[in-house]
Formats: structure tokens, C-alpha cells, sequence
């Protein structure tokens, strides 16, 4: 039965705001004329709302915040202790804010910026203490910059997606004070080797760095794409590290605390240190290595016979891009892709290899070298180098199978 | 077209930051050379921003505690009583005596089992402060900071000795607690990556 649709509220914005929130099942809520011809209020969908030619009614008129379209469905994957980006789904090299990936050790602490402070003290001439809106009053940086966790690499079944497989990587334009410039007003003394940043989440997540990142280019940061943090990204600010694990980005910063030594905190013992040969761990492996992945085509999409753009993602903790390699032979030969500007320095590059299928079963893979020359390693290379036990900082290359009738699957390799 | 881009020019003049990009393409002076200059030429020595913080303000935030004791608060605990608070505060979700909980394992046992070894305070911890530490900020989960510091060092006391770290009648206090060897200290070693054609 086709329902008459005599008045929507959408003419006062708040479609968006009903589709958002109830998905595709309720859209909207009407006025409806039954077939008996009464007048009654009634949720409904997106598609009934939908008419057939756009051009015959008039739309919603300007509201005060803007709404992905009803017909794209953009999620992140939880699990209990993160939220993967849906890497996949994105365009060019910016994660929208509400996708960026999330990780955090318990939940996301809601902070009033006006009683929020930033303390800075331990071995400095001059303990201080800064106020977010102090914060802002200093000179001010931007920079686009991937934060990846380093915890980042899934493996086990075909099924995996992207997102599955490395979806803890996201990328921003950060903008804040750099902590260089905080370092000078407190007067940081020339023992000082290590810093503790510490945030106030319920986890009051500690990590020690060591001061010359301060110095080089971290980055207390108070916003992302154009606007202020979101809560889950370290709402009001948060210490920015380019080109290293994600845990030392710390969230809802509130203190730092010169040293002449590192804090040996939980996060940087028990956990954040990966195991490497003769039984030995890796501690403070801060940099993010060379890593690359085709975002498409990926599982669960399927691919025709003819011309298809393979595209991917590539970058490294320390410094550019420089090559991305794409192999459509299962790795036996590869051929340059092209990369797209901008390539920026620590930052996610995008890259893309115009590959005509035949209709062959094969495997697609991508591989990144950096200005150092590092070139992403095969799982065996990575193995061989640091045993058979998996850990942070696993990037290897990742291959995607192409079945003849154009099904794509992960390929999950074992060692 | 020639308008706005003069416009933007003097507002970046005026705040002083990076002038490239301000001229018109055919602008003859500046092509191709950045005119950028470094961003602390006009800075003073301090810009006289936020304020000088209180020793109360510092202690009420400092609680960190670090490998050679420094932080550690005055108290002491023993593994007698950090049993007993570990058996009702902590159990549930990291097992009886602190082994096969749902949020995993705390103390080592020697039972060889083909899987691969939980990694527990015993076998994984290079630094036995940060036990105390890490309990004090974090822990129980359900209940952030609620610990007493005298139930911290108790319970301390109570998963260094589980683990065969301390024996059962050792005091940890400020004094103790950074002299414990822990077994882990010496696996770890320091990131040696440096980018290069190297795979490590
Ligand atoms: C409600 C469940 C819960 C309770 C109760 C709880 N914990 Fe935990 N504990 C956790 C979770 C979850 C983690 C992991 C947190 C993370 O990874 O950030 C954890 C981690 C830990 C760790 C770090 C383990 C490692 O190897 O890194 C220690 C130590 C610990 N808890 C001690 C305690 C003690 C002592 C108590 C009692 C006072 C306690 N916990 C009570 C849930 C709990």
C-alpha cells in the first residue's frame, strides 16, 4: 500500500538527524493520509521517503551540521578494547574523524575543557601549569600524519577484510602547540633524557618518551580535521607523536614529568614489547616500520574481467613514502604503482596500479619502500629475522587471492 | 582573482607565519624559492602563557613511581594480607591465586602445556615498581584508584611472592620494593631498528 506523504519534518533538518540515529528502519517521522484518508504520524523509511525523481521535491532546507548519506554505511568494528577503521571505504588519504580507529584501556573519560589542565614539571626550571584555552594561545602547527597502533595485524582466515586485517591505522591533519614550544617556556633542564606523559582516562595511561621527539616534532594537539579532538581521540588534548606506535600518542593528556630515566610503566614492560629471537624482547620500539595494503579490490568485494584500479594505502613512521611496488602474479613479478600526491612525510600515501584481469586465479600484493630504504618484508623475511612468534610491529606484506569467478579472499599466510 | 590572494597575504604578514603561497602564480620575486622563515624568529624568550604550578597541584597528579623507588609512597605490605584482598577484590576476573581469570593471569605456574606461556608478573615483568604502580592507577577495573596505598603494597607483596619472586615474610615498602630482581629484567633489550634495507 502506498502511503501519501502530506508533511515531513525533514524541512526542518531533522531528517538527518532521525536517519542517523534509527539506520535505514525509520527515516523520518510524517504526517501520513491513510487510504480512509486520515491524518496520522508515522515513522517511516528511507526508502519510502525516497521519491522518484529528486527533481519534483523540494529538499531539506540548510541545517546547522552536515550527514553522511542514508546510503552509506560507515563503521567502524569494535571489540572490546578497540575500534577498527573501515580502511576499505575511504577515498584519498584523510580518515573522517568519527572513523578514526580507536584504542584506548578503559573507555573514553569525559573531560570538561574549561577544568582541564595540562601540568608540566620534573626537571624543569619553572613547573607550570596550562589551561586548553592557554594552550591555544600559543604559536600553532598542522601537520597530516598517520597514528597507527602497533598492535595492528590480523591474520587466520580468508574472510578478513582491510579493516580486519590492519583496519588500527587512521589518518588527520593534528593541529596544536608543538610541545617543543611548551618545553622552552618551562625550561626544560639539559639532563633531562625522558619525559612521562600521563592522561586522565580511568586507565591514567603512562609512557615514557624520550625528550628529543619532544624537541623534534611531537605535537600537543587540541584538534583534527578542522575541528576540536573528538572524545575518543583524546578530547581536549593529547600528545601527538608522528611516525610512532599509537599507545605514545596519550589521550586526555594532563601531565608531563621530565626525567633523567624512563618510567618503566606498564605499558612499555608488560605490554608494547614484542618478542624477537633467542627469547629476547624488544622494549621501546617506538618507530612504526614500512607497511602497505591493497584496500582494493579486498575482501568481501568481488572484481569483473577487464580494467580494475587496484588501490591501496602505504606509509612509514620514518619519513616518506618513496615506492610502492604492486605484484598481480602471487609475488613472482613487480611493477611500480603510481602514488598520489601529496606524499607526505609519516603520513598515509595512496597509491593506485591499473591491472587488466583476464579472469586467471592469482594473488594481488603491495609492498612500500621509505626514504631510509626499509622495503616492507614478506611474513618469512619477519619470522626469520625475529622467530616464529608474532608481536607488535608486524607489517608484512599481505596478499589478496582472486578466484577465477572474481570472489577475492584474504590470503592468511602461516610461518 | 588577483584580489584574494593579496588579501591573504597581509593576515599571513600579520600573524607572521609562512608567506609561500600567497602570491599570484606569475608573481616574478618569489617562484619556486620558499619565503618561508623559521617560525621563531619574532618569539620571545617565553610568551608568558599559563602559570606557575603549585607543589599541591604537583603532588595531588604525581603519582608515578619509578624503577629506583622515586614516587614510592610511605606504608608497607605483606603477602599475608594481599592474599585476602586479592581474593575478594581481584579473583574474579584474574583467578584464584591470580592464575586462568578472565582478564588473564598474574602469577606463573610450571605447568608445561603445549600452548604458548601466558606472559604474568613472574615470567614478563621486568621491574617489580611497576606492579605497584601500574595496581595504584589502574586497578581493580571496575573500581579505578579505590585502593588504599597500604592495600597496594600488600598486594604486591602478595603477587611478588606468588610469582616465587619474594618469599612469603618479606616486607615491601618504599625501601624493598625497588631492590626485588625481577626474573624478566634481563630478556629485554633496546629497539634496535633504524630503517635501512635491514629487516629486524
Ligand atoms: C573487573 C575485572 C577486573 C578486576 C576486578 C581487576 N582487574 Fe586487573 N585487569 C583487568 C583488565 C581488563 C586488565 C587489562 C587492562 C588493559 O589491558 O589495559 C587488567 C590488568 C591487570 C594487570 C596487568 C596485567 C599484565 O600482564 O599486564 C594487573 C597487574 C592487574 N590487572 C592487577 C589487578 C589487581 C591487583 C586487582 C585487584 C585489586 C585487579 N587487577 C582487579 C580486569 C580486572
Amino acid at each position: 500500500m502506498k502511503k501519501k506523504i502530506i508533511h515531513i519534518d525533514q524541512l526542518s533538518g531533522n531528517i538527518s538527524r532521525r536517519t542517523l540515529l534509527g539506520g535505514a528502519a525509520t527515516a523520518a517521522v510524517v504526517l501520513v493520509q491513510t487510504a480512509s484518508g486520515k491524518t496520522i504520524q508515522e515513522g517511516v523509511s528511507t526508502t519510502e521517503l525516497l521519491p522518484d525523481d529528486p527533481t519534483k521535491r523540494v529538499g531539506p532546507l540548510p541545517g546547522e551540521v552536515g550527514t553522511r548519506s542514508a546510503f552509506e554505511k560507515l563503521v567502524k568494528k569494535p571489540s572490546e578494547t578497540s575500534s577498527r577503521s573501515p580502511l576499505q571505504d575511504f577515498y584519498g588519504i584523510i580518515t573522517p574523524s568519527d572513523l578514526h580507529f580507536e584504542r584506548h584501556h578503559a573507555g573514553v573519560p569525559a573531560i570538561d575543557p574549561a577544568k582541564h589542565a595540562l601540568l608540566i614539571h620534573g626537571m624543569v626550571d619553572k613547573p607550570m601549569t596550562f589551561t586548553v584555552a592557554e594552550l591555544k594561545r600559543f604559536p600553532s602547527v598542522s601537520r597530516i600524519a598517520f597514528l597507527e597502533c602497533s598492535g595492528n595485524f590480523r591474520t587466520g582466515k580468508e574472510t578478513l577484510t582491510p579493516q580486519d586485517v590492519c583496519g588500527l591505522t587512521s589518518q588527520s591533519e593534528w593541529t596544536g602547540v608543538k610541545l617543543s614550544t611548551l618545553f622552552r617556556e618551562v625550561g626544560v633542564q639539559p639532563k633531562a633524557s625522558w619525559f612521562l606523559a600521563e592522561g586522565s582516562d580511568a586507565a591514567i595511561m603512562t609512557r615514557s618518551i624520550p625528550v628529543r621527539k619532544g624537541w623534534d616534532d611531537a605535537i600537543i594537539a587540541y584538534a583534527q580535521n578542522g575541528e576540536a579532538l573528538r572524545p575518543e581521540q583524546g578530547y581536549p588534548v593529547r600528545l601527538f607523536l608522528p611516525g610512532w606506535e599509537g599507545n605514545t600518542s596519550v589521550k586526555w593528556l594532563r601531565r608531563l614529568e621530565l626525567s633523567d630515566q624512563p618510567f618503566m610503566t606498564r605499558e612499555e614492560t608488560s605490554k608494547y614489547t614484542e618478542p624477537i629471537k633467542d627469547g629476547k624482547f624488544r622494549q621501546f620500539s617506538f618507530d612504526i616500520d614500512a607497511r602497505s595494503i591493497i584496500t582494493f579490490p579486498a575482501y568481501p568485494k568481488t572484481v569483473e574481467k577487464g580494467w580494475i584500479e587496484i588501490r591501496g594505502l602505504a606509509w612509514s613512521g620514518r619519513g616518506k613514502v618513496v615506492r610502492v611496488e604492486v605484484s598481480t602474479d602471487a609475488g613472482k613479478t613487480w611493477a611500480p604503482a603510481t602514488l598520489q600526491d601529496p606524499v607526505l612525510d609519516k603520513a598515509h600515501t595512496a597509491f593506485r596500479y591499473l591491472w587488466q584481469w583476464h579472469g586467471e586465479a592469482t594473488e594481488i600484493l603491495s609492498r612500500v619502500t621509505d626514504e631510509t630504504g626499509y622495503r616492507q618484508p614478506t611474513l618469512k623475511q619477519l619470522t626469520d629475522a625475529r622467530g616464529n612468534e608474532s608481536g607488535y610491529h608486524f607489517n608484512p606484506i599481505t596478499a589478496w587471492q582472486i578466484k577465477s569467478d572474481g570472489t577475492v579472499l584474504f590470503k592468511p599466510e602461516t610461518t | 582573482m588577483r584580489k584574494s590572494p593579496f588579501y591573504i597575504c597581509l593576515v599571513g604578514a600579520l600573524v607572521a607565519v609562512t608567506l609561500d603561497g600567497c602570491f599570484p602564480a606569475n608573481g616574478k620575486e618569489f617562484t619556486g624559492l620558499s619565503v618561508a622563515r623559521p617560525d621563531t624568529v619574532p618569539w620571545p624568550t617565553s610568551f608568558g602563557f599559563g602559570r606557575k604550578a603549585t607543589s599541591a597541584e604537583i603532588t595531588r597528579l604525581d603519582i608515578d613511581v619509578r624503577p629506583d623507588g622515586k614516587g614510592l609512597p610511605a606504608g608497607e605490605g605483606t603477602a599475608a594480607v594481599g592474599k585476602v584482598i586479592f581474593a575478594t577484590k581481584c579473583a574474579a576476573c584474574h583467578g584464584v591465586g591470580g592464575v586462568g581469570g578472565p582478564n588473564g593471569s598474574l602469577v606463573s605456574t610450571n605447568e608445561t602445556t603445549t600452548k604458548r606461556r601466558e606472559k604474568t608478573i613472574g615470567n614478563y615483568w621486568p621491574y617489580a615498581t611497576t606492579v605497584f604502580d601500574y595496581i595504584r592507577r589502574a586497578m581493580p577495573f571496575s573500581e579505578p584508584g579505590s585502593l588504599t596505598n597500604a592495600e597496594v603494597y600488600n598486594l604486591t607483596a602478595y603477587l611478588l611472592t606468588a610469582n616465587g619472586i619474594i618469599g612469603e615474610k618479606t616486607i615491601i615498602n618504599a625501601q624493598t620494593l625497588p631492590t626485588v630482581v625481577m626474573p624478566a629484567q634481563k630478556l629485554f633489550v633496546p629497539d634496535d631498528r633504524e630503517g635501512g634495507p635491514e629487516i629486524k
